[in-house]
């Protein structure tokens, strides 16, 4: 090893980096999204003709299988998977490599509460411009209302989160109790099931931002309305109130468990009773049946309790689709991808493992509305699940800032849900924190 | 730069007065250059980019960037949200460095004082947990922290009463301290053990012919043959305290709201930088928060070298 | 210099070891929670208590399972921790033992501001300094590659500190200067007289190198995006992580199997090269 020559090596890497450095805090570029762009197909088909490589960022349990069997139908195009983390970590590095311009990938798994974000600092491609436009009348009004940012299409809807009620039926059976209706008749279930047995719970809720959005969705709020640069923010208007009214019995007279979602104790407390319900989207089956192994047998599901206990309306919680990014060299053919993988052959590997679909088509088969689901005690949970992917409340929309607003979430509302009071002073200190970011980013926020 | 090697001064081997030739050797430089290339290439580098960055101001949505001069700086100096992750983690710096190196004190004293039944069992055991990864540490920790299902659950139910929350707002801190000191007190044992070893022998014995017991060689004798290791000690236990940040951010899946973003200034930054794309301010809290460690690292160096020299 | 013992050979004292083993009961505890739960099945860990065994012994499939899950990957990352730590952890060593030596054996201009720099660079929260480190590695096309995490490891600036210590002491200037006289060059002298008795302090550097790459975390999560280059640390994490959302996977007795596997290389090399570090440290108190 000669030092010498190794430094000067190193000397030239070092010379190159703090140039580029140096040049690159100059170029950014805050790009908007377009608004609408439309075209044909013709494009996506004939780069799907000439074949070539694109690389897929994704954590669903399905892409592994999609990948293959997009491969063996195609096989002149080469898809590198890449499971690049799970939700926070994966749009870190989503939001890195378009910060600095180079490594993202041709097409990307985003959430409907991400896609505003990277649609509106202009990552995405506008899928308008293929002529996807067309697909409209394929998915639920509600998920393709998520992937339209602006007046552009920046993605294909996958799957879809229609709320719903999964209780323990077992836990319910034990303390006569009767599934409620309303969320009046919730807050006494909970009330009845925690004097009878203090270790149970109705459910558990530690501050979640998507649950807590979900809510005031269902409850008609419509808190965010984004509109170009302006940006509107009423976290208290009237659904979020009518939610918080309901909600902050619950909080204030710990009826609710405060075991944090998704840790292994929560795992533990689905599987012996401790959680009695769950208010969550339509994809939790899969979730009980693959990690809930003691719960076998004893979940069921009911339609989401409602306010006036007549209507039936839900909201979505969770889901998302699939975008194609504007570094992609091959958007054309990356647009493809996305095509097969939901308006095509790739729906069919994805519902295999368990996925719910946002294809009104397959939601709507009375093969997989009838089936009969052996863990569910061979209840049709389809047919609640379905029916609920109609009544979902139109006309929401996230912030174009959505996963910092749900990273700040615990800041605000979490010290309201830690100190057992009402969730209002968090959901307005929430807000405030929302306002001054967006006006540091640039937007100008109101709020109501 | 006196003072910078000064504390070096009390150490067994100081390098301030390593060259005893006086004449000046340009040929080290073959030596010392490659590393100092690449320490550039990661450490300065990044510094010096950040200074660049802390200059400007960026809106990832509209407006582009923007040069404002020292504003991110005077904002950061009013920043409600820096100071509380600043003097929180000053009050477990306060709390948790002396409990650390106490404790390491003591076991470096008692391995080192012969009178221990099996010192070389005690030595290795206690320095395992330096092998442990943070990451592992702090899942391995935060599975027993569960008060539903975890340890601290069985010992709740032992006592008969939920006494011990480790994950509740009031308690998070002290389990954070608790699983840093778990992870390092071996490792600063060590090294204060290391130091002891080197201690000549015929001080002990000069101490034992004045009549001195245990407690009184430990206090005159041993404590400053080894001052020049604690100070060491205690700079890169200061240094890791103002820089906390694996524990806290991977307990905060299990405690979201005791734990917020801005926990600690070294979440603050990351946050700043991964949630909100706020990256030149993110540059300044991470600068200001470097000029803070480093002044306190060398006041602590300054008294530590003086103290009864 | 080498002796320890107090001269009055003081006898073992039973009351002193009861206090320490309350602390060794405390160091071992978690251990042992983490060594039973590898024992046990995904379903046992949900389900019986954490001190106690679970109703199989599943160590030998959990260990089975972990070598095997989604293809493989597991023994993946552990070869591309071995990747970065004889590469990261042995060029840190590398650089170390000769910056050291020639600090600690030349006296040239700009020797103490060597050590004010490396003093003011380390206070800077590496965490922070991510992003431009990032941003700059992206430029030169080094991200997403083992290089991205090999080039940072290269510099263990305690480790500088703890040969510089040692060379003082370890390395007799007369012994230099008679090379020297003989006609040896600067070089011939470093790698013939100096490294053979630099070699305990060389041991505990790379020893203490390994173990910051092997436990290197934040920077690998930040730079690589491809799980085929992730270490073990970042592995891991993922599989943790997967516990949550849509299409959540959880498979915490793969992450509690895989940290056991992830910590006993570790040990196993702490233990067998004990003679070595320990002798290594006692020249200069560092710390990593």
């Amino acid at each position: 090893m000669s030092p010498t020559r190794r430094s000067r090596q190193v000397a030239i890497v070092l010379a190159t980096a703090l140039a580029t450095a140096l040049s690159a805090c100059s170029s950014g570029d805050g790009g908007t999204a377009a608004g609408g762009t439309t075209g044909t197909q013709d494009a996506v088909d004939a780069a799907l003709r000439e074949g070539g490589e694109i690389t897929y960022w994704s954590w669903t349990p399905s892409a592994k299988a999609q990948v293959e069997a997009f491969q063996q139908e195609f096989p002149n195009v080469k898809v590198n998977y890449v499971n690049a983390g799970t939700g926070n970590d994966h749009y870190t590095k989503l939001q890195n490599a378009v910060k600095a311009g180079s490594g993202a990938p041709d097409v990307a798994q985003i959430e409907y509460q991400a896609l505003p974000q990277f649609a509106m600092t202009g990552a995405l491609v506008d899928l308008g411009q293929y002529g996807f436009n067309a697909f409209e009348d394929d998915y639920t009004p509600s998920t393709w209302n998520s992937v339209k940012v602006g007046g552009g299409l920046f993605g294909l809807p996958q799957d879809s989160g229609p709320m719903a009620l999964f209780y323990n039926k077992e836990v319910f059976d034990r303390h006569g109790l009767t599934v409620p209706k309303t969320w009046d008749e919730y807050v006494e279930t909970a009330r009845k099931l925690h004097t009878a047995d203090p270790t149970k719970y109705i459910t558990s809720d530690t501050g979640d931002a998507g649950f807590a959005t979900s809510m005031i969705w269902q409850a008609g709020g419509k808190p965010f309305t984004t509109d170009g640069k302006n940006v509107k923010i009423d976290l208290q208007d009237e659904g979020a109130r009518k939610w918080t009214a309901t909600w902050d019995e619950l909080v204030e007279e710990k009826l609710v468990s405060t075991i944090p979602g998704w840790s292994d104790a929560w795992y533990k407390a689905l599987g012996d009773g401790t959680i009695a319900t769950l208010a969550t989207g339509a994809w939790m089956p899969g979730v009980l049946e693959s990690s809930v192994p003691g719960g076998a047998g004893k979940w069921a599901v009911a339609p989401l309790p409602t306010y006036d206990g007549k209507t039936p309306v839900t909201a979505e919680n969770g889901g998302g689709g699939q975008s194609v990014l504007k570094q992609s060299a091959k958007p054309a053919l990356a647009a493809a991808f996305v095509r097969w993988l939901n308006n095509g052959n790739g729906v069919k590997p994805f519902l295999d493992s368990g996925g719910f679909p946002a294809t009104k088509a397959d939601l709507e088969s009375s093969a997989f509305k009838d089936e009969a689901a052996p863990y569910f005690g061979g209840q049709q949970i389809n047919q609640v699940l379905t029916a609920a992917a109609g009544q979902v409340v139109p006309g929401w929309s996230y912030l174009p800032y959505q996963l910092y607003a749900n990273s700040v979430f615990g800041d605000t509302v979490g010290k309201s849900y830690a100190d057992s009071t009402s969730l209002d002073p968090g959901l307005t200190a929430w807000q405030q924190a929302l306002v001054d970011y967006g006006n540091q980013q640039g937007f100008t926020v109101t709020t109501g | 730069m006196t003072s910078i090697s000064a504390p070096v001064r009390s150490a067994p081997a100081p390098p301030a007065r390593t060259a005893r030739r006086s004449r000046v050797d340009r040929r080290g430089w073959l030596f010392v250059a490659p590393f100092l290339v690449v320490f550039a290439l990661v450490f300065l580098a990044p510094i010096a980019y950040a200074l660049w960055l802390s200059l400007f101001r960026e809106q990832v949505f509209f407006g582009g960037t923007e040069f404002v001069g020292l504003d991110n700086y005077a904002a950061v100096l009013g920043d409600a949200k820096f100071w509380e992750s600043f003097f929180r983690v000053l009050l477990f710096l306060v709390v948790q460095v002396p409990v650390m190196l106490g404790s390491a004190l003591v076991a470096a004293l008692a391995i080192d004082s012969a009178r221990l039944h099996a010192a070389g069992l005690f030595r290795i055991v206690i320095f395992l947990p330096y092998a442990v990864p943070a990451v592992v540490a702090t899942l391995m920790w935060g599975f027993i922290y569960g008060d539903t299902f975890g340890l601290a659950a069985d010992l709740n139910e032992l006592l008969g009463r939920k006494v011990v929350e480790p994950l509740s707002g009031d308690w998070v801190l002290v389990s954070i301290g608790n699983v840093v000191t778990w992870e390092f007190v071996g490792y600063n044992m060590l090294i204060l053990y290391s130091a002891l070893k080197v201690v000549p022998h015929d001080l002990y014995e000069a101490a034992a012919i004045d009549g001195a017991g245990t407690l009184r060689t430990i206090v005159s004798v041993k404590l400053p043959a080894i001052r020049g290791a604690l100070v060491i000690a205690t700079i890169f236990s200061i240094i890791g305290s103002f820089q906390l940040f694996n524990e806290p951010n991977i307990l905060r899946a299990l405690a979201p709201n005791a734990i917020s973003t801005f926990y600690t200034p070294n979440m603050y930054a990351y946050n700043l930088s991964f949630s909100g794309q706020q990256y030149n301010y993110s540059a300044t809290v991470a600068i200001v928060m470097g000029v803070i460690t480093a002044v306190i690292a060398y006041v602590v160096q300054l008294r530590g070298s003086r103290k009864g020299v | 210099m080498a002796t320890t013992r107090s001269p009055l050979r003081p006898r073992k004292s039973r009351v002193l070891t009861a206090v320490m083993a309350v602390y060794l009961l405390y160091t071992l505890v978690p251990l042992a929670w983490l060594l039973i739960s590898a024992t046990k099945t995904q379903q046992d860990l949900l389900s019986t208590s954490g001190l106690a065994l679970g109703g199989t012994f599943a160590l030998f499939d959990n260990i089975a399972e972990t070598f095997t899950h989604d293809g493989g990957i597991f023994l993946r990352w552990l070869g591309n921790t071995l990747l970065y730590v004889v590469l990261g952890a042995g060029g840190a060593t590398v650089l170390a033992t000769a910056a050291g030596y020639g600090l600690a054996k030349y006296r040239f201009r700009g020797r103490r501001a060597v050590f004010a720099v490396l003093l003011g660079a380390i206070a800077i929260p590496g965490t922070a300094l991510a992003v431009p480190t990032f941003l700059m590695f992206s430029n030169l096309g080094l991200t997403n590659t083992p290089w991205a995490i090999i080039i940072p490891s290269l510099v263990s600036p305690f480790g500088l500190y703890l040969v510089w210590t040692y060379a003082v002491e370890a390395v007799p200037d007369d012994l230099l200067e008679a090379a020297r006289i003989d006609g040896a060059g600067e070089l011939r002298i470093f790698f013939t007289v100096t490294l053979r008795l630099l070699l305990p302090g060389v041991v505990t550097v790379a020893l203490f190198a390994v173990v910051s790459t092997w436990n290197n975390y934040f920077l690998p999560l930040i730079m690589l995006s491809e799980p085929d280059w992730y270490p073990l640390t970042v592995g891991l994490n993922q599989w943790s992580a997967q516990a949550s959302g849509v299409g959540a996977q959880p498979i915490y007795h793969l992450v509690i199997t895989g940290a056991v596997i992830t910590i006993v290389p570790l040990v196993v090399a702490f233990l067998l090269l004990q003679r070595f570090w320990q002798s290594g440290l006692t020249a200069g108190s560092v710390k990593q």
